[in-house]
């Protein structure tokens, strides 16, 4: 293999975020979809809106609101600064914080749909067989839900994967901290080292393929009720 | 032990206004046709239609008054739909198990495999829903509804998403059901054959509101009704079986007004039998026929009579008995007839039964 350790460790770096922020994006999306998908709440639409925005807004844009908020002036990073901590600007959890908001309309559309096709009747099939609320969401709704489960984490995955424009701006380009995949392809193409961009970009290519694969694959084989 | 509903619901244009005081046993068949708020009227019954301007008492417990409402899973129901719904992710056993394992063992008073014997799915029992024809899913379904022990059965048009085929693979199951439980059940239904065959109670909803709430048997025949109206109308008779006729293989079957002979059935003794006869199977003389093909003669009187289409009239018959209230009997003749023969009410006739039909 011809990649260089700053290589390896951007794409150490770059898993490790897309793994970290997959898991808390189906944490956090998850109850918001349900919720979504269940509620007749009339302003429905405008949390709607402010979930699908960083499909519209440039990733710079977001990245510069982002840096603002979590730096040590803004609201966030000033929070960590009171409780003795640091802001999570240039670092990992900076990362983090950035690709969940990013990505998160890529996890809660794909849930939010699958909740939706479920329909009203298995529920309510449930609830006449004395599933509790909290049941029904658990033993129904979400086995039921399982496609989308696996859509919105691949979504959620190979968005974070992808990402330039927000890591750029709220994480620098610190080799071995916060330089990603994407951002490492970008160096060495402006320092015209194309043969190890290619290299770069083709181990990224081959680990997303070869992802997509294993859990297409998977997810038809588990799919017995719908032949 | 008993329902008692007043049930209102506004959806737009449509209104459900229905009062209703339902007996906690045997079979009740909410009649309509479709529209009409049958299916509404259950799922508010069962706690799935938001309702708060009604009240359900049920068994003097409160389910819904205008301060407090029961939740669907706090409601000792269990309830069959239109369609099987069964939950696809698992398997039969899995779906019969679901609501099982949230009552308590006290609460478990009908053995599962009881249900599972009574709706003969014990074969199916591994099987994931795909692998099931409709008429075996909703088998499950209504095993899986029985599965959690309800106080009520509510049934929703069971097999209206079945073909003729289907339904009649399926009706001899909720038959048995009906008869070996003694689980109240209301069966919403807008078949008169279903209903005629399974109901002892009958209420009729028509646009929102209960237009008759009373025995079945008596309801079918009410020529002020819908259902004694339409082109298959036909009169209900509970007989027993007194005995057979091996030499012409013919059952013998006792009722109020004396005894049918039917084509053979083997059935022993003593059976309780629903016999359905259809109006166009009844003609009428004024004179004992002597020498006819018709085994079936009995004496009635001319209760009631109503115009039913430009040529013929509804006759509604009452047969002689030793008791108050005869059996009834439906006959549809010519207008033409009825006037040669100068019917009227409280005229004696002997009414000839060309058919009869045992029903269950």
């Amino acid at each position: 293999m011809n990649l260089q350790p700053e290589d390896w460790n951007a794409l150490w770096i770059t898993l490790k975020l897309a793994a970290t922020s997959t898991i808390i994006l189906i944490i956090l999306g998850t109850p918001l979809a349900w919720w979504l998908s269940q509620t007749r709440f009339r302003g429905k639409f405008l949390i709607e809106a402010i979930v699908a925005l960083p499909l519209v807004l440039p990733p710079t844009v977001l990245g510069f609101y982002l840096l603002v908020a979590l730096g040590p002036n803004g609201p966030v990073g000033g929070f960590f600064k009171a409780i003795g901590g640091q802001p999570p600007v240039f670092s990992f959890e900076g990362l983090i914080i950035g690709s969940v908001i990013y990505s998160m309309p890529f996890v809660v559309q794909p849930l939010q749909d699958a909740f939706k096709s479920i329909g009203t009747r298995p529920l309510e099939v449930a609830a006449t067989l004395r599933a509790t609320p909290w049941d029904r969401f658990w033993f129904v709704a979400v086995p039921l839900a399982r496609s989308g489960f696996v859509t919105a984490a691949v979504l959620g995955f190979a968005h974070t994967l992808g990402e330039f424009g927000v890591v750029l701006m709220i994480g620098g380009n610190i080799p071995g901290e916060t330089q990603v995949v994407s951002i490492a392809i970008y160096d060495h193409v402006e320092s015209l080292a194309y043969t190890q961009a290619h290299w770069v970009a083709g181990t990224l290519l081959a680990i997303s393929f070869l992802l997509l694969v294993g859990v297409y694959a998977g997810n038809r084989k588990f799919r017995v009720w719908k032949p | 032990m008993s329902i008692d509903a007043h049930i209102q619901i506004e959806r737009g244009t449509f209104q459900l206004n229905a009062r209703l005081e339902l007996p906690a046993r045997g079979v009740t068949a909410v009649f309509g046709p479709s529209g009409s708020g049958k299916t509404t009227l259950l799922r508010a019954l069962a706690g799935l239609e938001p309702c708060p301007d009604s009240r359900v008492i049920v068994n003097g417990t409160p389910w819904q008054t205008p301060t407090e409402c029961l939740a669907t899973h706090e409601r000792p129901v269990g309830l069959v739909f239109q369609e099987p719904s069964l939950f696809e992710h698992l398997t039969v056993q899995a779906n019969l198990d679901f609501g099982r394992q949230r009552i308590s063992k006290s609460e478990q008073t009908i053995p599962l495999d009881h249900s599972i014997e009574l709706l003969e799915i014990s074969p199916l029992l591994n099987r994931y829903p795909h692998q099931l024809s409709v008429g075996e899913q909703q088998r499950v379904a209504i095993a899986r509804a029985l599965a959690v022990c309800p106080e009520w059965l509510l049934l929703d048009e069971p097999l209206a998403a079945m073909d003729a085929a289907r339904k009649r693979e399926i009706l001899p199951y909720l038959e048995n059901l009906c008869r070996e439980t003694d689980l109240p059940i209301l069966y919403v239904s807008h078949s008169r054959e279903e209903v005629a065959r399974l109901a002892d109670h009958l209420v009729v909803l028509n646009e929102g509101k209960v237009i008759a709430n009373g025995p079945a048997i008596e309801i079918l025949s009410n020529l002020a009704l819908p259902l004694a109206r339409e082109p298959n109308s036909a009169a209900i008779i509970e007989t027993t079986v007194a005995g057979q006729d091996h030499t012409f293989g013919l059952t013998l079957l006792d009722f109020a007004g004396g005894q049918f002979q039917v084509t053979h059935h083997d059935l022993p003794v003593d059976t309780p039998v629903r016999l359905q006869v259809q109006a166009n199977d009844v003609s009428l003389t004024l004179e004992r026929p002597t020498q006819t093909s018709i085994l079936n003669v009995f004496k009635a009187k001319v209760a009631e009579m109503a115009e039913a289409g430009p040529a013929h009239v509804l006759v509604k018959l009452t047969v002689d008995s030793n008791s108050d209230s005869g059996p009834t009997l439906l006959a549809r003749i010519t207008r033409k007839s009825a006037e040669l023969l100068a019917l009227k009410p409280g005229r004696a006739v002997h009414a000839q039964i060309k058919s009869a039909a045992l029903i269950n």
